[in-house]
């Protein structure tokens, strides 16, 4: 069974693509059957396009994220980094983890640090430009502190400091505010719009949670499971800067609405199996 | 805390006296032990024994532990190593060091070496085990952060494994502290020249009870400074724990 989705993008000129996924397939063994995680997503996300990918739970959008920073081999097809094959885990690719994985034994100016070391960057240049990124999330007062002592979303701002620093080309995020309150989740997604409009990347966002998708992207890819694959694409075609009137506009409503059907009222999603 | 401790090894001191005076046919007080115990000293025989006691646990408990990090981080890291080195350490780990004295005396002799094997034996084994599930319980989210900050597998080893895993360390240290020091006077027992279980051994022959006394005081306060040395240098390598 192929379910390939269509694959829509909106910038069209092809070499504009920033990440290509060319025809992915994922499958993994569990016992003595065989799952399809992705059975072949080809998608393509423009250079400076803010992508936010929502699904059921085991459509897999973490998988798909996963491929895309090098960490899963794919079990077939690639993907395309600035139009150069991911072979692995590289700096040109900045990850943000829902759990945060900061190094706990290292201060928060360390952690912006790690990175810049390894490129081996002049100490002088190390220090400015960590103080560029703790200042962008707001974090220049706790320069010292160490993991433990910060919140939750400090500790998340943290990390998006850290993977700025090395000045990544792509940067995808796995859930990262999925640990948060709700409360702190729209702090955070005002702030990381604020961040991401200052210094604009092409951002892959993987979430499950419709409200934020919507508010956050570009465009809204929707996922199906079994097998993982894309079922559906929403333009989100609403002004950046997004503000709070925005988030309470009918437009967003409206938008909100089509992709909550898409999610949780695909045919088949539950009970209808193959 | 600290006064209650206090007041309660002074009501210790208190009940021991008080059972050498009016119990006991033949148990010394404390103040018998501290007159012994200021003649062990003022002769030079209680530092010797001492000097002797402790050279014999720090050797065998640096060798042990020097030699089990390597070891235990092998074990986490390569499958291959477990593989090979598991069993014997699973196995080992069920004999306790002093029933290998006897092999250990046979086969090494009576010199410094089989005492020193067996401490180092029982320093390894705890410690080993320690920082083998150190290394197999590093998150992997941080080695894949490490990873996609561009760090390969040195790095990620040195910079990742080795910190997440000093805790359990430092840990397998302690422990491994406690197992050396209770094997040396075991095996000083046994055969020895000198040291703090050779000087009780040859006490119980003289049926002199003051001196065994001053020095089963020694070998836990030794102990008791030793443990807190480490506990201390945990206490300040692993600041950055969070402590539920």
């Amino acid at each position: 069974m192929s379910a390939t989705a269509a694959p829509t993008s909106p910038q069209t000129g092809e070499d504009l693509s920033m990440i290509r996924f060319a025809d992915v397939r994922h499958d993994f063994e569990l016992g003595k059957e065989t799952f399809t995680a992705l059975g072949g997503v080809s998608l393509d996300i423009a250079d400076g396009e803010f992508v936010t990918v929502v699904g059921p739970s085991g459509c897999g959008k973490s998988t798909l994220l996963n491929v895309a920073a090098g960490l899963l081999e794919p079990t077939g097809g690639e993907v395309l980094v600035d139009r150069r094959r991911v072979e692995g885990p590289s700096p040109r690719t900045g990850v943000i983890f829902q759990q945060y994985a900061l190094f706990p034994w290292l201060t928060v100016r360390k952690n912006v640090e790690f990175g810049l070391e390894l490129k081996k960057v002049p100490a002088a240049q190390r220090r400015t430009i960590v103080d560029h990124y703790l200042g962008l999330v707001g974090l220049s007062d706790f320069a010292q502190a160490l993991p433990k002592e910060l919140s939750g979303g400090m500790k998340q701002r943290c990390a998006i400091a850290r993977a700025y620093a090395v000045n990544p080309e792509i940067l995808l995020m796995d859930e990262p505010f999925g640990a948060l309150d709700a409360l702190t989740r729209v702090h955070m997604q005002e702030q990381l719009m604020d961040t991401w409009l200052k210094e604009r990347r092409t951002v892959m966002f993987v979430t499950h949670d419709v409200d934020e998708a919507v508010f956050l992207a570009s465009r809204v890819i929707i996922m199906a499971a079994r097998p993982g694959r894309i079922y559906q694409t929403v333009t989100v075609d609403l002004p950046y800067p997004r503000t709070e009137e925005l988030r309470l506009s009918p437009e967003f409503a409206q938008l909100r609405a089509k992709v909550w059907e898409a999610v949780y009222h695909q045919p088949g999603a539950r009970g209808a199996d193959e | 805390m600290l006064a209650l401790n206090v007041v309660s090894v002074a009501a210790g001191i208190g009940l021991w006296a008080l059972v050498s005076a009016i119990g006991i046919q033949g148990l010394p007080g404390p103040a018998q032990v501290l007159a012994q115990g200021i003649e062990l000293a003022r002769n030079g025989t209680l530092a010797d024994d001492v000097g002797a006691s402790l050279a014999r646990v720090l050797t065998g408990f640096l060798l042990g532990s020097l030699l089990a990090i390597p070891v235990g981080f092998l074990m986490g890291w390569y499958s291959i190593a477990r593989g090979i080195v598991e069993p014997y350490i699973q196995f080992f780990r069920t004999v306790p060091p002093l029933a290998i004295i006897p092999l250990a005396i046979v086969t090494m002799g009576i010199g410094e070496v089989p005492k020193i094997f067996v401490i180092f034996l029982a320093a390894f084994l705890s410690c080993v085990i320690s920082t083998f599930q150190g290394v197999v319980g590093v998150e992997k989210t941080l080695i894949n952060a490490a990873r996609v900050l561009g760090a390969g597998s040195l790095t990620v080893f040195l910079r990742v494994v080795v910190p997440a895993s000093s805790p359990f360390i430092l840990v397998g240290m302690r422990i491994g502290l406690g197992a050396a020091w209770a094997t040396l006077v075991a095996a000083e027992l046994i055969a020895a020249p000198n040291g703090l279980g050779y000087r009780m051994q040859q006490a119980q022959l003289f049926y002199d009870l003051p001196t065994i006394f001053v020095s089963l005081i020694s070998i836990g306060v030794l102990g008791l400074i030793m443990d807190r040395i480490l506990l201390l240098a945990e206490a300040r390598l692993t600041r950055w724990q969070e402590r539920r």
